[in-house]
């Protein structure tokens, strides 16, 4: 199968994620949407490592993952915290940093 | 010997350092101190005088070099002293009259809690004219000629509680300032034409120089000395420095300061005699004071003031002699001490007369003093015949030179000079009368002052009547010393060089034309103020009079143009600056402000937003970075 | 090694400041007399340095050099020519008096537990006096920029912090002035010392260091050729950053806020002291770095000079308040000076660098003793006195002193080099120098007038109970009276030091004095 056949499926699954990003409110939703669009860049790295043939795209892939799992962690929490101060989950509510 | 002539200024330097550094506890002595140091300095000033007549007249100058005073590169300026017989003559009549009237102050200022300060400055103002006179450069000179100018400053407003008086000070001092501007360009451009400002090689080589920069120099030095003596066009400070103490207008506004312009045109006549265009413009400004000071004299019912207006007009037959050249160079200086005598002798008698009717200036309100104040009533009228120049009295002399010496100008000018010279002794002889017969004869017309006071005329203590006895003196005798053989001719003609000049008609001739308008001046004077009862409110008066009281109108002009013009000019100008300079400023700011004001707009704080821009934002790069592949 | 004598002399009271800041906050008069300490064993060292330079010796003395950042070729490099050294010991001598003058300056602010604010205003007071000295003996280009902007720092706080109790108006009122007065001044010479960054960068990259002697080295033998657009631009650059320190119309208005919002001895320190790193730059270096594009600016900027001296006069004469009028005079005499500077004559430049040292020294005077009668009534405002020496005739007097020091009477330093200036701009520009010498007439008025207005005529019932000068206040005005009239009269120790230093200046824009049309025996001399 033509490896340039998973760049459309990762940029396919890039657009739907950053269009979830910009038109979904809740912050749950954005946050799985954000992690859609880190997918879609792993499968494009892993799909470049077939077609040069080398290890580099896996190995950042890997990166990816750790860093994507890190971000979770410290994501969730932050829209747990948020929503236990404000009853919410909506990013539109959090608007605060505002001047 | 030459080592003294610091000590001519030293002396009464120190008076003045000890006397206003010296606090309270000198209010006892200080007028004594002050009097001594005043009277050392003439004593070394004789001294010197009588060293100096026993030399051949060629080497009679001296010199002391003190120190350099600023050494910078290509310019030299020197503490140093030149006393010839130019200088001498000034530094007798300085430190002469200057003790005289010391002594007369210890008296009239008796009843001034700031004595010792009065004489402090006094002292201040003797050094200062001694070391204007004694400079061996024009900077030093100028150092003189402002440290006069600060003297005559603190005395004119020595009563500053009185608003006119802080006024009058600060007018003095202004107009002054114009003429020091004058002064200091003169030094520039000596400096940038002959690299020095000393007296010796500036003179020595002012033939040298072109015609247009010698009369550049002229006229600058001309305009200085217009400040100094209140010459036409910056007269308009003489009359209102009388606010200042009596004796201060004897010393600094009649005998000394204000004949400054007189020396410093003598002084530098190497320049003028080569520059005939700056000549006759002293010439006519001095004649045009010479008018002018004698009208305002004779409209003038404030003694002192009518006394300015006659300082103002002797002063300009000075000028005018000045500005004739060799012929009248000697006759301006004679002039310039008698009129050091008779004037300071007249306004001592003006401030006895004041010291005897509670301060009061206004002759209308005298009148038949002679019988209360005999002593000031024979000085007066001592000065009085001297200065409208009676035959045998020393202003007789040295005025019948000048007007000589105008006739002598030959052709047209000559004529025209003369004429003025004589219309000017005529106006002086109806002016003087005037005050002579408003004070001293006629009925009493003085009254109680609002608080009930009445003036009980009485003659002044004797501190005060000796110096004007001894003014008197010299006013009687002076003219007579130095006329008679041609004394003063001899004395003055190697500094300032004399050519004897020969007047259209004969000097017979002009002498007793002299005599002839005296005899008008005081015979109009006469049917007008001795025949008559003297009004206690003025007249309205002509038109001319009307001018006349008010300075002929000079001080409305300045008022109008430059009071308030210059008021107008700088109201306008801190306008501008608040807000055009400072707007500009004040408005870049603001702009500042309110763009990032409309930029903060942008961060409305959605996520959704920041993150569209984000996109954009990539989206944009990526693009510009494939079309510039592209290309 | 040598002992470090430059860097002592700045470094004292730098350590002082520290010293002072940290004293306790219950001991206020123990900070206050560390702090004079300090200052005075300052002026013994700058004296020391006067008297260790020798005027006929190396062009730059007493000389450090160390590396600082290496990759950028940064020294930490010393060294002072005689104009240096002049500025130098003006600083020195003027810090002590100004602190004396403050003494109470800062005790009121005591109430509020914010912080301890007399430590602090003698502490900024010192360090800028450091800083400032640092600056006069800097150089490496880089070293100057560093501190020609810190300075900044403590002078915000300066003026900002401690305003002028005798304010008319509210307090609310009185701080905002103040701050919107030191923000002004802040953001005034950032925006110049920007520009002089921008540079100081384009010097680095056109002569690849920064240090002054080895660019005007190179510059004058020819191994380092500018163009003229480049050069041009840099001394621009150097130009502005200077011109709004010193400051020259239209670049001045930042000066009267600050001179009219600070304490009197702050005002002082910021006309009298930090400007004159302004003018003194402008000498060291945009003379001496770039000598062709100052001479063609020179018409540009004499014209400004001119504008400077008679608007700022002009300006001041119309003033209600006493401390801007001082402040619009000072900009007409920072006229004087860049006039002087860039008349490109041996006099003027001299009488330039006389007049840097001379005008701190008369301004001081003035300001000092306006503060003492300022802080006396608690008002600002000229019409709200009147016949003062009647009731302190001293206070007038020193007053008095002032004024006519700031008129420049001879006799009194300032004429000097007043009169050095006239000179020296009438030989190359006689117009130029004319028009400047008006300035001497309206120096005259804004001083008379302020006088007479203030201290002669009826006595005002609200200045009928003013004290005379006290002895802390006499001890400030009665040295600096000294001092002036000393050098009015005997100016030679300061011009042997300043002759060799302009000579070296001179020398490096390549001009020479204009030769007088006739030589007289006594010049051929």
């Amino acid at each position: 199968m033509n490896p340039v056949n998973y760049l459309y499926l990762a940029a396919l699954l890039f657009t739907i994620g950053a269009a979830g990003v910009l038109i979904r409110r809740n912050a749950i939703v954005v946050f799985m949407c954000v992690e859609l669009m880190l997918n879609a860049c792993n499968l494009a790295f892993v799909a470049f490592s077939r077609m040069h043939g080398n290890l580099d795209g896996q190995i950042f892939a890997f990166f990816t993952m750790v860093v994507a799992a890190a971000e979770v962690v410290v994501g969730l929490a932050i829209i747990v915290s948020v929503f236990r101060a404000r009853h919410s989950a909506s990013v539109d509510d959090a608007s605060l940093m505002k001047l | 010997m030459e080592n003294l002539i610091a000590l001519l200024v030293g002396a009464p330097l120190l008076g003045a350092a000890v006397l206003l550094c010296g606090g309270r506890r000198l209010d006892k002595t200080g007028h004594w101190i002050g009097t001594l140091l005043a009277a050392v300095s003439f004593a070394i000033g004789l001294a010197l005088f009588v060293d100096m007549l026993g030399k051949s007249a060629d080497d009679r100058a001296l010199h002391q070099r003190l120190y350099t005073w600023i050494p910078v590169e290509g310019f030299q300026a020197d503490i140093a002293f030149q006393l010839d017989q130019l200088s001498m003559t000034f530094v007798l009549l300085i430190s002469g009259v200057g003790t005289l009237i010391h002594v007369y102050s210890i008296g009239y200022m008796e009843h001034d809690e700031r004595r010792r300060r009065f004489f402090g400055y006094l002292n201040l103002f003797v050094a200062a004219m001694l070391l204007l006179v004694l400079a061996d450069n024009y900077l030093l000179l100028y150092f003189g000629w402002e440290g006069v100018g600060l003297a005559s400053y603190l005395l004119i407003g020595f009563w500053q509680h009185k608003p006119s008086a802080a006024t009058a000070a600060k007018k003095a001092f202004l107009v002054n300032r114009v003429g020091d501007m004058g002064l200091s360009i003169a030094i520039m451009i000596m400096f940038t034409t002959f690299g020095t400002f000393a007296f010796g090689p500036v003179l020595g080589a002012a033939g040298e120089a072109s015609e247009g920069t010698l009369t550049a120099i002229g006229l600058m030095l001309l305009l200085a000395a217009c400040g100094k003596s209140a010459q036409v066009p910056l007269q308009s400070w003489l009359g209102d420095a009388m606010e200042g103490p009596t004796p201060v207008s004897a010393l600094i506004h009649a005998a000394t300061m204000v004949t400054a312009g007189v020396y410093l045109i003598v002084r530098s006549a190497d320049i003028f005699n080569a520059a005939p265009d700056a000549q006759t413009v002293v010439v006519v400004v001095g004649a045009v004071t010479l008018l002018f000071g004698a009208i305002v004299g004779c409209a003038k019912d404030d003694i002192k003031k009518a006394l300015a207006g006659s300082t103002m007009s002797q002063i300009g037959y000075m000028i005018l002699a000045a500005g004739l050249g060799p012929i009248g160079y000697v006759f301006a200086i004679m002039h310039l001490v008698t009129h050091g005598f008779f004037k300071a002798g007249l306004f001592l008698g003006a401030g006895s007369v004041m010291h005897g009717m509670n301060d009061e200036v206004d002759m209308r309100r005298y009148g038949g003093l002679r019988k209360y104040m005999p002593v000031t009533f024979v000085t007066f009228g001592l000065g009085y015949l001297a200065i409208i120049g009676f035959p045998g009295l020393s202003g007789f002399f040295s005025k019948d030179m000048i007007i000589e010496a105008a006739f002598a100008k030959g052709g047209t000018q000559g004529w025209i000079l003369g004429s003025v010279t004589l219309l000017g002794a005529a106006i002086t002889a109806y002016y003087m009368t005037r005050v002579m017969l408003m004070t001293f004869f006629g009925e009493k017309r003085w009254q109680a002052d609002a608080e009930g006071h009445e003036p009980h005329p009485h003659e002044s203590p004797k501190s005060m009547t000796i110096p004007m006895i001894l003014l008197a003196f010299g006013s009687v005798f002076a003219g007579g010393i130095f006329g008679v053989g041609d004394r003063f001719v001899h004395w003055l003609e190697p500094v300032t060089g004399y050519a004897h000049g020969h007047p259209p008609i004969s000097a017979a001739a002009v002498t007793s034309a002299t005599v002839a308008v005296m005899v008008i001046g005081v015979g109009v004077a006469y049917l007008q103020y001795g025949r008559r009862p003297v009004p206690v409110v003025a007249p309205r008066g002509s038109l001319l009079t009307r001018a006349a009281r008010r300075d002929l109108l000079q001080d409305d002009f300045n008022h109008a143009v430059f009071v308030r013009g210059g008021t107008h000019l700088t109201r306008s100008l801190v306008y501008v600056d608040h807000s055009l300079v400072d707007g500009v400023v004040n408005g870049t700011a603001a702009s500042v402000g309110g763009l990032s004001g409309r930029l903060r707009k942008l961060q409305n704080g959605y996520a959704r937003s920041y993150a569209v821009s984000m996109f954009g934002g990539t989206a944009v790069l990526i693009a510009a970075t494939l079309l510039m592949r592209a290309v | 090694m040598s002992f470090p004598l430059l860097t002592v002399t700045a470094a004292v009271p730098a350590v002082g400041a520290i010293l002072t800041a940290a004293v306790p906050a219950a001991r206020r008069t123990a900070a206050k007399w560390l702090a004079l300490l300090v200052s005075l064993a300052t002026l013994v060292l700058a004296a020391v340095v006067f008297v260790r330079f020798e005027p006929g010796g190396e062009r730059y003395q007493l000389t450090e050099s160390h590396s600082w950042i290496k990759d950028f070729g940064v020294r930490y490099e010393l060294g002072v020519d005689g104009i240096g050294v002049a500025l130098i010991a003006l600083t020195a001598l003027l810090i002590p008096f100004i602190v004396l003058a403050g003494w109470h300056d800062a005790d009121q602010e005591a109430s509020s537990k914010r912080w301890r604010p007399t430590q602090g205003f003698f502490a900024l007071i010192l360090m800028v006096e450091a800083m400032v000295i640092l600056s006069f003996e800097a150089t490496d280009v880089f070293l100057f920029y560093v501190l020609f902007e810190a300075m900044l720092i403590p002078m915000y706080f300066l003026i900002g912090g401690f305003g002028d109790r005798a304010h008319a108006g509210s307090d609310e009122n009185a701080a905002a002035q103040r701050s919107y007065a030191a923000v002004k001044f802040l953001l005034y010479n950032l925006v110049g010392g920007l520009i002089m960054l921008a540079a100081v960068i384009g010097l680095y990259v056109v002569a690849g260091n920064f240090s002054l002697t080895e660019i005007a080295e190179a510059r004058a033998n020819g191994t380092l050729d500018m163009a003229t657009n480049t050069e041009r631009l840099l001394f621009l650059g150097f130009f502005f950053a200077f011109a709004v320190k010193a400051p020259l119309w239209p670049l001045h208005t930042w000066l009267p806020n600050a001179m009219g919002e600070a304490t009197a001895p702050v005002a002082v320190l910021i006309t009298a002291v930090v400007d004159k790193v302004g003018t003194f730059a402008m000498l060291r270096f945009c003379l001496g770095l770039f000598p062709e594009a100052s001479q063609w600016a020179t018409p540009a900027i004499i014209v400004l000079a001119l504008i400077s001296i008679v608007y700022g006069a002009l300006v001041a004469v119309g003033q209600r308040d006493i401390k801007r009028l001082v402040a619009y005079a000072s900009i007409s005499h920072f006229g004087f000076i860049i006039l002087g500077i860039f008349a490109m004559t041996s006099q003027g430049q001299s009488g330039a660098t006389l007049y840097m040292v001379n005008h701190g020294i008369s301004t001081a005077a003035l300001m000092l003793v306006a503060g003492f009668l300022i802080s006396r009534r608690g008002s600002r405002l000229i019409a709200d006195y009147g016949g003062v020496q009647k009731v302190a005739p001293v206070l007038a007097g020193t007053f008095l002193i002032g004024g006519l020091a700031t008129l420049s009477l001879p006799g009194l330093a300032p004429f000097v080099s007043e009169f050095l200036v006239l000179v020296g701009t009438y030989a190359r520009y006689p117009v130029a120098g004319v028009i400047a010498t008006t300035g001497i007439v309206l120096a005259a008025l804004y001083t008379l007038v302020l006088y007479q207005r203030t201290m002669t005529g009826p006595v005002k019932e609200e200045v009928r109970s003013l004290p005379d000068l006290r002895a802390r206040e006499l001890a400030v005005a009665v040295p600096l009276i000294a001092v002036l009239i000393f050098l009015g009269v005997f100016p030679k120790p300061l011009t042997d030091v300043v002759n060799p230093a302009v000579r070296h200046t001179m020398s490096d824009v390549q001009q020479t004095d204009p030769q007088p049309a006739i030589q007289t025996v006594e010049a051929a001399k």
